[in-house]
Order: structure tokens, then sequence, then C-alpha cells
């Protein structure tokens, strides 16, 4: 059986937006729970971190260009600079170091 | 205009920028699955999320059976229903619920993450100005990745696909320079997911479950022993 895309991207759509919408819409109240607080406060670190590394590795075809990303990356967030910035210096960093690294 | 309206579009621009390079390597997944153009845009612009529009790609592509698309979308954004508890704690409590409808179409990793940064209780307009920079620059990237993809060389692509990770160390490497927590926390997480990805049976778990497995328990051993200040927690 061949399934409908537009289907497809309908199941998408409808549950990505319920993720999201259900806990704004349904917590109205402030939680009290310390842990539950602390909990909600590391997560978004944790999760984007996790998807970092080391994925930034292996999206690259030189790992070792993935890795210099990383490390400019961070330096560069370190000292104040804001996504764009930091984005862009990723990418020049592997456009650079694989004209090198990769003939 | 507000002026939180017109914040939200300047702090918007550089996000929009970064999702036009970011949703063109996305395109070029969408196209590989079979997606035209305007199916790509159409995704983008109704999902907003990377991984969770990556991973529908591949069930797509697979012609997988509509519930294992509910499955995969639910835990490739799973961690978009923690970041929308961590936001929903931002609001005042009286925000009346067509803002909160409105903020939910697109809490992704970025707009989460300025909207977090602010001081004080959410403003939603200031969302809304990021949002209506943003929203369209990814839908737009898609739809340019699917037509235009092929065109680029291998180089350009290679180099364009870690524009997604500098967003985030950006998000995640200023906290972690003001709290020695977040920072400890930064470096585990980076090991934790090495090792997870290396690592016999967890290493067998597509990439979305194992950020769900992580993110859960190294954030709950944190809270357990690291209890944030009252003022930094959200």
């Amino acid at each position: 059986m061949t399934h409908n895309i537009y289907i497809y991207i309908g199941i998408m759509a409808a549950v990505t937006y319920a993720i999201r919408v259900l806990p704004l819409t349904l917590i109205r109240k402030q939680i009290r729970n310390r842990f539950l607080r602390s909990f909600l406060y590391y997560v978004p670190y944790v999760t984007l971190a996790v998807m970092t590394f080391p994925a930034i590795l292996e999206c690259t075809q030189s790992p070792v260009a993935g890795a210099l990303a990383l490390a400019v990356g961070m330096i560069a967030a370190w000292r104040g600079a804001g996504l764009f910035p930091v984005s862009v210096s990723c990418c020049v960093v592997v456009f650079l170091s694989e004209l090198f690294l990769c003939r | 205009m507000k002026k939180e309206f017109r914040e939200g579009i300047r702090d918007g621009i550089p996000i929009g920028l970064g999702y036009l390079a970011v949703s063109f390597s996305l395109g070029v997944a969408a196209k590989s699955a079979g997606l035209t153009a305007f199916q790509g845009f159409a995704v983008s612009l109704l999902n907003n999320a990377s991984a969770g529009e990556y991973a529908g790609f591949t069930v797509i592509a697979a012609n997988a059976s509509y519930l294992e698309m509910v499955l995969m979308t639910l835990i490739a954004n799973a961690r978009y229903l923690l970041m929308s508890c961590a936001l929903s704690q931002k609001f005042a409590p009286d925000t009346p619920l067509r803002h909160r409808l409105m903020v939910g179409y697109d809490v992704t990793d970025e707009i989460f993450g300025i909207t977090i940064a602010r001081q004080g209780v959410l403003e939603p307009y200031y969302t809304y100005g990021a949002i209506v920079v943003a929203a369209p620059c990814w839908a737009v990237g898609t739809a340019l990745g699917v037509t235009a993809g092929n065109l680029l060389p291998l180089r350009v692509v290679s180099a364009l696909s870690v524009a997604l990770f500098g967003m985030f160390l950006a998000v995640i490497i200023p906290p972690a320079r003001k709290d020695p927590v977040v920072a400890g926390l930064v470096m585990i997480s980076f090991l934790a997911s090495l090792a997870a990805s290396r690592l016999p049976y967890i290493s067998r778990l597509s990439g979305g479950t194992r950020t769900i497995i992580l993110t859960v328990a190294i954030s709950a051993a944190a809270a357990a022993f690291f209890p944030a200040r009252e003022e930094a927690a959200v």
C-alpha cells in the first residue's frame, strides 16, 4: 500500500503542534516542586549538548573539520559572540579546513 | 509597533539567516525522500523542527505506516515537550489562551533559547517578532534545498551542515560560563552522548531516542544533586 504524502505531512504537523501547545495551555500555575523546577532549568542545556556531540563530527566530510568547528564555536560563544556569528564561524572553519583535509 | 515586537525581529534575523543555511540541507534530505519543493515548504512551515522533520522524511522514504509516523514524530520532538513545560513557567499566569496557542506554533531550540533568556515574564510579542522572521526563512530554505541542493558542491554542503550545531553552542555556552553546574553538565552530556553512540545495545537505538533517554537521566540527576537556586530555575 502506498501512503498519501499529505496525510503524512498532516500527521507530522498535528503531533508536533500538540507536543508544543499542550504544556503551554494545560500548565497554568507556577510549579512549586523544587526538583521539577531544577529539572526543567537543566533540560535545554543537556538536550542541546547531547545533540551537538558527537553528531558535529559525523556531519562533515572529515571528522577533524567537525572537531575544529566545535572548538572554534565553543571559544566564540564563550567570548560572547551571538547566534549568527558563532554559526558562521563554524561553517567557515569547516570550509577552510576541508580545503586541506579533503582533496 | 510594540517595542518588544521590534526587538524580537532584531533577534530573529540572525536566527532566520542560520535557518536558511540549516533548512537548505534539510531540503536536500526532503528531495531524496521524494518530496517536491512545495511539499518540503509545507512540512517546514507546519513543523519548524529540524530533527523531527528529518526523522519524518525517513518514514516517508520507507513508505512506513501512519502509526510509525506518529511515534517517530513524538520521539524526535519530545524535547519540545520539555521546552514547552519550561516555557509554561515563564508565562504570566493570566496570559490569555490565544497567546499560548500562537507561541506554541514555533517553540524551536533557538526561539525557546532567546525567549527563556529574557528577563522577567514572557512577552508574547517579542517571540512573535522573532517568529515572523525566522519561520519563513526555515520554510523557504527547505524549498530551496529541494530545488537547488544538488547544484551545490559537496564542500559547501559539508560546511553548511555545522550551522545548526554552531547555533546550539551559542545557546548553551554563555550560561555555562556563568554557572559552573551548567558547564559541568555540558561536558558530561558530550561524554555521555559519545558513549551512547558507541556502546553496545544503546547505540542501536535511534539518535532521537538516545537524546530523550540521556536528557531525562542527566537532567534528573542534576536536579537531584544540584537543585537550582530559586532565581536561576526558570
